[in-house]
């Protein structure tokens, strides 16, 4: 008989060893950075061009993510449709991102197709013209989502808790508007493109299976361009954080949920804080394990999720806490998250809860770095940050040593509701 | 080529495994046959309510979370109509704890009070926050009731009304638990850094002892061939019209899926579809549209589904839509067009089997519809599809009587 009370031993994940799987560098002929990372057993490739063209660098509202949507949408080659039909022939995905230091354009395909599609990519990052007639539909459509996405009392939330975080008129706290849509202009774009995308800065990230030759063929295709190997450098922009802490906000009188949001300045990854506050973040509400979880929602049920995280952001950045909760519950869920900052800042965590924490995210980890495209977004991460391979060493150093007078010093140095913004948006 | 290897322990579960040696991990994923469809008309939303209770404590393991996560493993499930999966992924060094765990709630619920409790107020929030506090939330409550009379398609799989949900006693709960959750019903699918041998003796040790239950053969009430087109007109509080059509389609094994579904990318797979390009690029009357279908097991739902640009009226929008569909009634579409749909095909497959956790799950739902080597054969029964093939099937497909149409219209707007 099988003893089912007892659990199977285990090996615990923290002493496993784990390798970051290195990439291989390379520097095309006008010396932009490539970075590759080869394995995988489908036959598929991912091609990332990273520019230094986030909204950082627009000097109008929306001009760096319409800049990026609509550098597919029309070459001085081709129409839109054209541009479409050569990607989708081929079952490709060519994808277009806007962040706040950088914006992307991103080919996934399967690597057979990939001569074919290389010289696609080059026209758009050299002859994108956007067509008047494309971005008069563009405003149009995003005029109307936005009129959609206002009545989410999420979307709603998460633009008001980074503008009280950094200010309205800072890249990371700006929003859209009706106005700014309608006041971009076909020169904006084109200013915009020229100098960021056709003479901007850029590295290639190139991950998959591939096939020889593909150094050559990247050579071929952007080695030639005008474009710069070194990072922008970044002008500068200041936050300017709203002086009133708490907001409620009713704009539909009939919903039944409300979207809170908490969240604090913190430091970006350079803090030496940083991963020890990733660590407790988890234990408070970074999974599903977590305390906010068990308690507001386990055990409580005002909530289908409560989650908390640190922003990924390079310049300042925040510590945030987010929820949709029941209308009539949503004090009580902020006031649940005030107890367990509070039960954080005051009580030692016992070792094994701590030890479930780190033993889940070193198995996350484990899991996390198993994969071609996985591995390159992580390397991606550490290279636009700054950091490299050490980082990942003194991430898991730091989930096996820390100790739980650490987690607690952690708490009290930031856990303090009275550092956070408060908003609930109905 | 996914390589498994497949047996039956004697209690009539169905186990897999797919050996892959690239990857420190192990994914365990257990499929139920049985979602939304198999729900008292008076208990809807069940399923689903049951899918959370199954991490509420089971019979010798007061949580089943806590153990994983300790082991290093994070996992999920969801329900659909037709089905009920769960998966984990964790460090292969400690597949048995994911034995342990799975056996142990396999073998009976703690049944705890508690947790009722709780996961019915849980899920009320996620039936709030999904389809109540969200605009056009509603859409596909509206819509599932047009198009189904009879088949248990016609309600949502988070169920018809938050009452059905609030209302669910213990009892129901181990009602479901005895008829549904047994060997017999269940898929075990076993993947990554792992041995076939190993598997064998982990689930013949963990697995084997639990009664097989009766077995559930499902009788559903069917769908009569629908006579007459179904139009409705609702008002609601947001901000643009809606439009939204349906027709009746295949079930997922026969022919008719795999060219309904090369329709559904004609007409609305990325930027070079005929929906997209026509009707939001060179018409100008939807903002966005989308055509797509379930996937269901059983026939589904072919769906066209977009926002209209503000001032076109529905009849515009749905008289451009009606006049793609018939051009697929009546022309056949070019062989260039066709190679780029199954191309399109080949690599979403391609793209979707890089992932461990998905080729788990896609054995299990093959071997549930009834082989899990048809994971394997799929591509080659899109690429006999044929030009005459769309042409008839479309004529099939997108006949008036055969559809739904909904005018989602906003409040403000009309």
């Amino acid at each position: 008989m099988i003893v089912r009370k007892n659990a199977p031993a285990i090996k615990a994940p923290v002493d496993v060893d784990i390798q970051l799987q290195p990439y291989v560098a390379f520097y095309l002929k006008n010396g932009i950075p490539v970075y590759l990372v080869e394995g995988g057993a489908q036959e598929v490739l991912q091609i990332e061009c990273v520019f230094d063209a986030g909204n950082w660098f627009e000097e109008k509202n929306l001009v760096a993510a319409t800049a990026n949507f609509l550098m597919k949408n029309g070459t001085t080659q081709k129409s839109a449709f054209e541009i479409n039909a050569a990607v989708d022939f081929y079952g490709a995905y060519l994808n277009r991102s806007c962040y706040n230091e950088t914006a992307t354009l991103t080919l996934h395909c399967l690597n057979k197709d990939v001569a074919h599609l290389l010289p696609l990519m080059e026209e758009l990052l050299t002859s994108a013209n956007f067509p008047e007639e494309e971005l008069v539909i563009y405003k149009q459509n995003q005029l109307q989502r936005l009129e959609v996405n206002l009545k989410k009392c999420d979307f709603v939330a998460n633009r008001l808790i980074d503008a009280y975080l950094y200010g309205k008129d800072h890249p990371y706290g700006k929003y859209s508007t009706p106005e700014d849509y309608t006041a971009i202009t076909q020169n904006d774009l084109v200013e915009f493109y020229n100098k960021y995308y056709v003479n901007g800065h850029c590295k290639i990230f190139v991950s998959g299976k591939m096939q020889a030759g593909i150094q050559t063929l990247l050579d071929q295709h952007f080695g030639h361009l005008s474009i710069q190997p070194h990072s922008l450098a970044r002008p500068e922009h200041k936050a300017a954080p709203a002086e009133q802490l708490h907001y409620e906000i009713v704009q539909d009188p009939n919903g039944v949920q409300g979207a809170i949001r908490m969240a604090r300045p913190f430091h970006n990854r350079h803090h030496p804080d940083f991963i020890g506050a990733q660590i407790l973040n988890n234990l408070f509400g970074g999974f599903f394990g977590s305390r906010l979880m068990s308690n507001i929602r386990e055990d409580k049920g005002y909530t289908y999720g409560i989650y908390s995280y640190l922003q990924n952001h390079l310049g300042e950045s925040a510590w945030i806490i987010s929820t949709e909760a029941g209308r009539d519950v949503c004090k009580a869920t902020i006031q649940e998250v005030h107890l367990e900052m509070k039960r954080l800042r005051e009580e030692l965590v016992d070792e094994e809860e701590l030890d479930l924490v780190k033993n889940y995210m070193m198995g996350v980890l484990l899991g996390d770095v198993d994969g071609p495209f996985q591995v390159c977004a992580r390397w991606k991460n550490y290279i636009l940050h700054g950091v490299d391979e050490r980082y990942f060493q003194k991430t898991i150093a730091t989930i096996r040593t820390i100790d739980s007078k650490e987690i607690q010093r952690l708490a009290n140095e930031y856990l303090h509701p009275e550092k956070f913004y408060e908003l609930t948006v109905i | 080529m996914i390589q498994f290897e497949r047996f039956t322990l004697s209690n009539g579960l169905r186990v897999l495994v797919h050996p892959d040696h690239s990857t420190p991990m192990a994914v365990v994923n257990v499929m139920y046959n049985v979602g939304a469809r198999d729900e008292d008309p008076n208990k809807t939303g069940f399923a689903h309510l049951f899918e959370h209770l199954m991490f509420g404590g089971s019979i010798h393991i007061p949580d089943y979370d806590e153990p994983l996560q300790r082991a290093g493993g994070e996992n999920n499930a969801y329900t659909t109509n037709d089905l009920t999966n769960y998966y984990c992924q964790l460090p292969a060094d400690n597949l048995e704890t994911a034995f342990w765990l799975e056996s142990d709630r396999m073998l009976s619920l703690a049944f705890s009070k508690k947790s009722l409790d709780v996961q019915r107020k849980v899920v009320c929030e996620e039936f709030k926050e999904h389809y109540i506090n969200k605009p056009y939330g509603d859409v596909w409550h509206i819509m599932r009731n047009m198009a189904y009379e009879q088949h248990p398609y016609r309600w949502m799989t988070i169920g018809k009304e938050l009452k059905h949900v609030e209302d669910a006693q213990l009892q129901d709960v181990k009602d479901f638990f005895f008829k549904f959750y047994r060997p017999s019903n269940a898929i075990l699918v076993v993947a990554g850094r792992v041995e076939v041998e190993q598997v064998r003796n982990l689930a013949e040790k963990w697995f084997g002892d639990i009664p097989s239950g009766d077995f559930y053969a499902r009788q559903l009430p069917q769908e009569e061939r629908q006579l007459l087109a179904v139009r409705k007109i609702v008002e609601a509080n947001v901000p643009v019209d809606a439009f939204i059509k349906t027709w009746h389609m295949a079930d997922r094994v026969g022919e008719g899926y795999y060219v309904a579904d090369l329709i559904t990318e004609v007409l609305g797979g990325g930027g070079s579809s005929r929906l997209y390009q026509r009707l939001v690029k060179e018409q100008k009357l939807f903002t966005n549209i989308d055509c797509y279908h379930f996937g269901s097991v059983e026939p589904g739902l072919l769906t066209i589904d977009g926002k209209l640009v503000r001032g076109v009226s529905a009849e515009q929008a749905e008289a451009a839509v009606q006049k793609e569909v018939q051009q697929l009634m009546h022309e056949k579409i070019s062989d260039h067009e066709l190679q780029k749909v199954k191309n399109k095909t080949e690599s979403v497959i391609t793209f979707e089997d890089m992932s461990l956790m998905n080729r788990a799950n896609s054995l299990a739902f093959y071997e549930l519809l009834g082989d899990a080597q048809m994971m394997n054969t799929e591509l080659a029964r899109y690429h006999q599809v044929t030009a005459s093939d769309i042409l008839n099937h479309a004529n099939e497909i997108f006949r008036e009587e055969n559809s739904h149409t909904l005018y989602y219209l906003s409040k403000q707007a009309s």
